[in-house]
Protein backbone atom coordinates (compact mmCIF):
# COMPACT_ATOMS: atom_id res chain seq x y z
CA UNK A 1 0.00 0.00 0.00
CA UNK A 2 2.42 2.42 1.21
CA UNK A 3 4.58 1.30 -1.83
CA UNK A 4 1.41 2.18 -4.02
CA UNK A 5 1.73 5.51 -3.06
CA UNK A 6 5.50 5.99 -3.14
CA UNK A 7 5.05 5.84 -6.74
CA UNK A 8 3.18 8.92 -7.04
CA UNK A 9 6.03 11.42 -5.14
CA UNK A 10 7.74 12.60 -8.43
CA UNK A 11 3.98 13.31 -9.88
CA UNK A 12 3.82 15.72 -7.02
CA UNK A 13 7.44 16.77 -6.95
CA UNK A 14 6.01 17.90 -10.47
CA UNK A 15 3.41 19.36 -9.63
CA UNK A 16 4.98 21.35 -6.69
CA UNK A 17 7.91 22.85 -8.75
CA UNK A 18 4.88 23.50 -12.20
CA UNK A 19 3.01 25.74 -9.39
CA UNK A 20 6.22 27.71 -8.02
CA UNK A 21 7.78 28.23 -11.43
CA UNK A 22 4.60 29.39 -13.17
CA UNK A 23 4.06 31.99 -10.00
CA UNK A 24 7.92 32.88 -11.20
CA UNK A 25 6.65 33.44 -14.33
CA UNK A 26 4.40 35.83 -13.49
CA UNK A 27 6.66 38.18 -11.49
CA UNK A 28 8.44 40.74 -12.70
CA UNK A 29 12.16 40.55 -11.03
CA UNK A 30 12.73 44.10 -11.91
CA UNK A 31 10.41 45.28 -9.19
CA UNK A 32 11.79 45.89 -6.21
CA UNK A 33 10.43 46.90 -3.20
CA UNK A 34 11.15 50.29 -1.52
CA UNK A 35 13.81 49.97 1.48
CA UNK A 36 11.85 53.24 2.53
CA UNK A 37 8.52 51.55 2.98
CA UNK A 38 6.58 53.22 6.13
CA UNK A 39 9.76 55.49 6.69
CA UNK A 40 9.70 59.53 6.36
CA UNK A 41 11.40 60.69 2.92
CA UNK A 42 15.02 61.14 3.87
CA UNK A 43 16.01 65.21 4.49
CA UNK A 44 17.50 67.18 2.33
CA UNK A 45 18.12 70.82 1.36
CA UNK A 46 18.39 71.47 -2.63
CA UNK A 47 17.05 74.36 -4.51
CA UNK A 48 14.18 74.73 -6.73
CA UNK A 49 14.48 74.15 -10.73
CA UNK A 50 13.28 77.57 -11.18
CA UNK A 51 15.02 79.13 -8.76
CA UNK A 52 18.29 78.87 -7.47
CA UNK A 53 18.09 80.41 -4.26
CA UNK A 54 14.79 78.65 -3.09
CA UNK A 55 15.86 76.04 -1.08
CA UNK A 56 13.21 73.01 -0.92
CA UNK A 57 13.64 70.53 2.17
CA UNK A 58 11.36 67.30 3.10
CA UNK A 59 9.36 69.46 5.44
CA UNK A 60 7.48 70.77 2.42
CA UNK A 61 6.19 67.71 0.60
CA UNK A 62 3.93 67.31 3.95
CA UNK A 63 0.62 68.49 4.61
CA UNK A 64 -1.75 65.92 2.30
CA UNK A 65 -1.11 62.54 0.50
CA UNK A 66 1.06 63.09 -2.70
CA UNK A 67 2.88 61.37 -5.62
CA UNK A 68 6.65 62.07 -5.54
CA UNK A 69 7.95 61.79 -8.98
CA UNK A 70 11.35 61.13 -10.16
CA UNK A 71 11.96 62.29 -13.34
CA UNK A 72 15.50 63.87 -16.16
CA UNK A 73 15.07 65.09 -19.20
CA UNK A 74 17.49 62.31 -20.48
CA UNK A 75 15.07 59.41 -19.85
CA UNK A 76 12.34 58.65 -22.98
CA UNK A 77 9.86 57.16 -20.41
CA UNK A 78 9.53 59.76 -18.59
CA UNK A 79 8.61 62.04 -21.87
CA UNK A 80 6.01 59.00 -22.16
CA UNK A 81 4.03 59.35 -18.92
CA UNK A 82 4.31 63.29 -18.82
CA UNK A 83 1.47 63.75 -20.40
CA UNK A 84 -0.19 61.63 -17.98
CA UNK A 85 0.63 63.18 -15.03
CA UNK A 86 0.01 66.52 -16.28
CA UNK A 87 -3.64 65.12 -16.65
CA UNK A 88 -3.20 63.49 -13.07
CA UNK A 89 -2.84 66.88 -11.42
CA UNK A 90 -5.01 69.31 -13.75
CA UNK A 91 -8.04 67.39 -14.01
CA UNK A 92 -7.71 64.91 -10.62
CA UNK A 93 -6.28 67.72 -8.47
CA UNK A 94 -3.73 65.36 -7.29
CA UNK A 95 -0.53 66.77 -5.20
CA UNK A 96 2.66 65.59 -7.35
CA UNK A 97 5.79 66.78 -6.79
CA UNK A 98 8.62 66.79 -8.71
CA UNK A 99 12.55 65.78 -8.19
CA UNK A 100 14.86 66.71 -11.26
CA UNK A 101 17.44 63.63 -11.51
CA UNK A 102 20.91 63.94 -12.58
CA UNK A 103 19.72 66.69 -14.92
CA UNK A 104 20.51 70.27 -16.08
CA UNK A 105 18.38 72.63 -14.90
CA UNK A 106 18.57 75.08 -18.60
CA UNK A 107 17.08 71.67 -20.70
CA UNK A 108 14.73 71.02 -16.97
CA UNK A 109 13.16 74.35 -17.26
CA UNK A 110 12.89 74.23 -21.38
CA UNK A 111 10.92 71.30 -21.11
CA UNK A 112 8.53 72.19 -18.28
CA UNK A 113 7.55 75.37 -20.50
CA UNK A 114 7.17 73.24 -23.09
CA UNK A 115 5.55 69.81 -22.27
CA UNK A 116 3.79 72.07 -19.22
CA UNK A 117 4.37 71.59 -15.67
CA UNK A 118 2.05 68.73 -13.26
CA UNK A 119 4.61 69.77 -10.54
CA UNK A 120 3.53 71.68 -7.32
CA UNK A 121 7.43 71.86 -6.40
CA UNK A 122 10.43 70.83 -8.52
CA UNK A 123 13.38 69.43 -6.65
CA UNK A 124 16.91 70.39 -8.12
CA UNK A 125 19.12 67.00 -7.26
CA UNK A 126 21.85 67.51 -10.04
CA UNK A 127 24.03 65.67 -8.26
CA UNK A 128 21.89 62.41 -7.39
CA UNK A 129 21.93 63.01 -3.85
CA UNK A 130 18.37 62.67 -2.77
CA UNK A 131 17.83 60.32 -5.87
CA UNK A 132 20.35 57.73 -3.84
CA UNK A 133 18.87 58.20 -0.43
CA UNK A 134 15.57 57.30 -1.71
CA UNK A 135 17.24 54.58 -3.26
CA UNK A 136 16.33 55.36 -6.80
CA UNK A 137 18.00 52.96 -9.47
CA UNK A 138 16.36 54.44 -12.48
CA UNK A 139 14.27 57.18 -13.56
CA UNK A 140 10.87 57.57 -13.57
CA UNK A 141 10.01 56.27 -10.26
CA UNK A 142 6.67 57.67 -8.56
CA UNK A 143 6.34 57.01 -4.59
CA UNK A 144 2.98 57.62 -2.51
CA UNK A 145 3.70 60.26 0.38
CA UNK A 146 1.32 60.28 3.12
CA UNK A 147 0.15 63.28 4.81
CA UNK A 148 3.31 63.01 7.32
CA UNK A 149 5.75 62.82 4.58
CA UNK A 150 5.79 59.15 4.96
CA UNK A 151 6.60 56.69 2.07
CA UNK A 152 4.16 54.56 0.74
CA UNK A 153 4.81 53.04 -2.17
CA UNK A 154 7.01 52.76 -4.67
CA UNK A 155 6.11 52.44 -8.68
CA UNK A 156 9.65 51.91 -10.93
CA UNK A 157 8.94 52.64 -14.66
CA UNK A 158 6.14 54.36 -16.67
CA UNK A 159 2.67 55.57 -15.07
CA UNK A 160 0.44 54.60 -17.53
CA UNK A 161 -3.42 54.58 -17.03
CA UNK A 162 -3.54 50.83 -16.05
CA UNK A 163 -0.82 51.83 -12.94
CA UNK A 164 -2.56 55.23 -12.17
CA UNK A 165 -5.75 53.04 -11.42
CA UNK A 166 -3.57 51.27 -8.90
CA UNK A 167 -2.06 54.30 -7.56
CA UNK A 168 -5.04 56.23 -7.10
CA UNK A 169 -6.54 53.75 -5.10
CA UNK A 170 -3.58 53.06 -3.04
CA UNK A 171 -4.18 57.07 -2.24
CA UNK A 172 -7.68 57.13 -1.65
CA UNK A 173 -7.29 54.71 1.26
CA UNK A 174 -4.74 56.68 2.39
CA UNK A 175 -6.80 59.47 2.52
CA UNK A 176 -9.75 57.53 4.08
CA UNK A 177 -7.44 55.96 6.76
CA UNK A 178 -5.13 58.80 7.26
CA UNK A 179 -7.45 61.47 8.86
CA UNK B 1 48.44 64.40 -43.56
CA UNK B 2 49.69 66.54 -40.50
CA UNK B 3 46.44 67.67 -39.83
CA UNK B 4 44.90 64.24 -39.55
CA UNK B 5 47.42 62.92 -37.28
CA UNK B 6 46.86 66.09 -35.02
CA UNK B 7 43.06 64.82 -35.10
CA UNK B 8 43.73 61.25 -34.56
CA UNK B 9 45.96 62.26 -31.31
CA UNK B 10 43.13 64.51 -30.53
CA UNK B 11 40.97 61.14 -30.06
CA UNK B 12 43.31 59.18 -28.16
CA UNK B 13 43.16 60.42 -24.45
CA UNK B 14 39.12 60.78 -24.63
CA UNK B 15 38.98 56.65 -25.37
CA UNK B 16 41.04 56.15 -22.51
CA UNK B 17 39.26 58.11 -20.37
CA UNK B 18 36.30 56.32 -21.40
CA UNK B 19 37.12 52.67 -20.52
CA UNK B 20 38.72 53.37 -17.18
CA UNK B 21 37.01 55.02 -14.01
CA UNK B 22 40.00 55.44 -12.20
CA UNK B 23 39.92 55.89 -8.25
CA UNK B 24 43.25 56.74 -5.82
CA UNK B 25 42.75 55.15 -2.62
CA UNK B 26 45.04 55.90 0.63
CA UNK B 27 46.27 52.38 0.55
CA UNK B 28 46.33 48.97 -0.32
CA UNK B 29 44.08 48.22 2.48
CA UNK B 30 41.00 50.67 1.51
CA UNK B 31 41.88 49.17 -2.32
CA UNK B 32 41.20 45.69 -1.31
CA UNK B 33 38.16 46.85 0.98
CA UNK B 34 36.91 48.78 -2.22
CA UNK B 35 37.04 45.51 -4.69
CA UNK B 36 35.77 43.49 -1.79
CA UNK B 37 32.72 45.53 -0.88
CA UNK B 38 32.00 46.28 -4.76
CA UNK B 39 32.01 42.75 -5.81
CA UNK B 40 29.75 41.71 -2.89
CA UNK B 41 26.90 43.96 -3.64
CA UNK B 42 24.66 43.95 -6.36
CA UNK B 43 23.63 46.71 -8.89
CA UNK B 44 19.97 47.60 -8.56
CA UNK B 45 19.43 48.00 -11.84
CA UNK B 46 21.15 45.42 -13.83
CA UNK B 47 20.51 42.39 -11.47
CA UNK B 48 22.84 39.88 -12.84
CA UNK B 49 25.86 42.02 -11.98
CA UNK B 50 27.63 43.06 -8.79
CA UNK B 51 28.33 46.73 -8.76
CA UNK B 52 32.25 46.53 -9.81
CA UNK B 53 31.36 45.18 -12.90
CA UNK B 54 28.03 46.83 -14.00
CA UNK B 55 28.27 49.80 -16.14
CA UNK B 56 24.77 51.35 -15.56
CA UNK B 57 25.12 55.11 -14.19
CA UNK B 58 23.82 53.90 -10.70
CA UNK B 59 26.38 51.16 -10.43
CA UNK B 60 28.51 54.28 -11.51
CA UNK B 61 27.26 56.30 -8.40
CA UNK B 62 27.31 53.42 -6.06
CA UNK B 63 30.82 52.88 -6.93
CA UNK B 64 31.46 56.65 -6.48
CA UNK B 65 29.72 56.54 -3.10
CA UNK B 66 31.47 53.16 -1.68
CA UNK B 67 34.83 54.91 -2.91
CA UNK B 68 34.29 57.88 -0.48
CA UNK B 69 33.03 56.00 2.40
CA UNK B 70 35.65 53.77 2.00
CA UNK B 71 38.38 57.01 2.05
CA UNK B 72 36.47 58.55 4.89
CA UNK B 73 37.22 55.60 7.01
CA UNK B 74 33.78 53.71 7.23
CA UNK B 75 33.91 50.22 8.16
CA UNK B 76 32.73 47.45 5.54
CA UNK B 77 29.33 47.61 7.94
CA UNK B 78 28.38 50.90 8.07
CA UNK B 79 28.86 50.70 4.03
CA UNK B 80 26.63 47.89 3.80
CA UNK B 81 24.35 49.34 6.01
CA UNK B 82 24.15 52.37 4.39
CA UNK B 83 23.19 50.47 1.03
CA UNK B 84 20.64 48.02 2.57
CA UNK B 85 18.81 51.48 4.17
CA UNK B 86 18.80 52.37 0.59
CA UNK B 87 18.44 49.62 -1.55
CA UNK B 88 16.92 46.79 0.56
CA UNK B 89 18.51 43.84 1.58
CA UNK B 90 18.16 43.15 -2.38
CA UNK B 91 21.34 44.12 -2.76
CA UNK B 92 23.44 42.00 -0.89
CA UNK B 93 24.46 39.02 -2.97
CA UNK B 94 25.42 36.78 0.79
CA UNK B 95 21.99 37.52 2.30
CA UNK B 96 22.18 37.38 6.29
CA UNK B 97 20.85 34.86 8.27
CA UNK B 98 17.63 36.34 9.61
CA UNK B 99 13.79 34.24 9.96
CA UNK B 100 13.29 34.88 6.11
CA UNK B 101 16.40 33.37 4.80
CA UNK B 102 16.98 30.53 7.21
CA UNK B 103 15.57 28.43 4.66
CA UNK B 104 17.87 29.84 2.03
CA UNK B 105 20.44 28.77 4.05
CA UNK B 106 20.28 26.26 5.65
CA UNK B 107 17.42 24.16 3.27
CA UNK B 108 20.33 22.27 1.41
CA UNK B 109 21.57 20.98 4.53
CA UNK B 110 18.00 19.82 5.85
CA UNK B 111 17.58 18.26 2.21
CA UNK B 112 21.03 16.28 2.34
CA UNK B 113 20.27 15.11 5.50
CA UNK B 114 16.84 13.81 4.64
CA UNK B 115 18.33 12.35 1.55
CA UNK B 116 21.26 10.37 4.43
CA UNK B 117 17.84 9.22 6.55
CA UNK B 118 16.18 8.07 3.30
CA UNK B 119 19.23 5.99 2.13
CA UNK B 120 20.04 4.61 5.65
CA UNK B 121 16.34 3.04 6.29
CA UNK B 122 16.44 1.42 2.46
CA UNK B 123 19.43 -0.26 2.54
CA UNK B 124 18.59 -1.28 5.95
CA UNK B 125 15.26 -2.83 5.03
CA UNK B 126 16.91 -4.39 2.03
CA UNK B 127 18.66 -5.80 4.85
CA UNK B 128 16.45 -6.60 7.10
CA UNK B 129 14.43 -8.48 4.12
CA UNK B 130 17.75 -10.53 3.28
CA UNK B 131 18.49 -11.66 6.36
CA UNK B 132 14.93 -12.48 7.21
CA UNK B 133 14.88 -15.14 4.76
CA UNK B 134 17.87 -17.12 6.01
CA UNK B 135 20.51 -15.98 3.14
CA UNK B 136 23.38 -14.27 3.47
CA UNK B 137 23.45 -10.94 5.31
CA UNK B 138 26.26 -8.85 3.92
CA UNK B 139 25.98 -6.50 1.49
CA UNK B 140 27.06 -8.79 -1.00
CA UNK B 141 23.08 -10.37 -0.98
CA UNK B 142 21.87 -6.98 -2.49
CA UNK B 143 23.68 -7.20 -5.56
CA UNK B 144 22.49 -11.13 -6.27
CA UNK B 145 19.40 -11.06 -6.30
CA UNK B 146 19.00 -14.93 -6.11
CA UNK B 147 20.62 -15.27 -2.71
CA UNK B 148 17.73 -13.82 -1.11
CA UNK B 149 14.81 -17.13 -2.44
CA UNK B 150 13.82 -19.40 -0.30
CA UNK B 151 14.33 -22.85 -1.50
CA UNK B 152 10.66 -22.91 -2.76
CA UNK B 153 10.95 -19.90 -4.60
CA UNK B 154 13.96 -20.88 -6.20
CA UNK B 155 12.07 -24.25 -7.52
CA UNK B 156 9.75 -21.96 -8.79
CA UNK B 157 12.10 -19.58 -10.49
CA UNK B 158 13.57 -22.83 -12.18
CA UNK B 159 10.56 -23.73 -13.48
CA UNK B 160 9.55 -21.08 -14.89
CA UNK B 161 13.20 -20.34 -16.84
CA UNK B 162 12.82 -23.65 -18.03
CA UNK B 163 9.10 -22.68 -19.49
CA UNK B 164 11.43 -19.71 -21.67
CA UNK B 165 13.12 -22.34 -22.95
CA UNK B 166 10.80 -24.34 -24.71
Amino acid sequence: MLRRLLVFIPLLIFFVMGIFLWRGLQLDPAELPSALIGKPVPSFSLSSVYDENRLLSEQELKGKPALLNVWATWCPTCKQEHEQLNRIAQEEGVTIYGINYKDDRAKAQDWLTRYEDPYALNIYDDKGSLGLDLGVYGAPETYILDKDGIVRYRHVGEVNEKVWGKLRTLMQDLDGSGS
Amino acid sequence: MRQLLIMLLLWLPLSAQAAIDSFEFRDDEARERFQHLTAELRCPKCQNQNIADSNSPIAQDLRTEIHRMVQQGDSDQDIIDFMVARYGEFVLYRPRVTAQTLALWYGPFVLLAIGAVVVLVMTRRRKRAGSSDGAGNGPADVLDPSQGLSAAERHRLDELLKQDKK
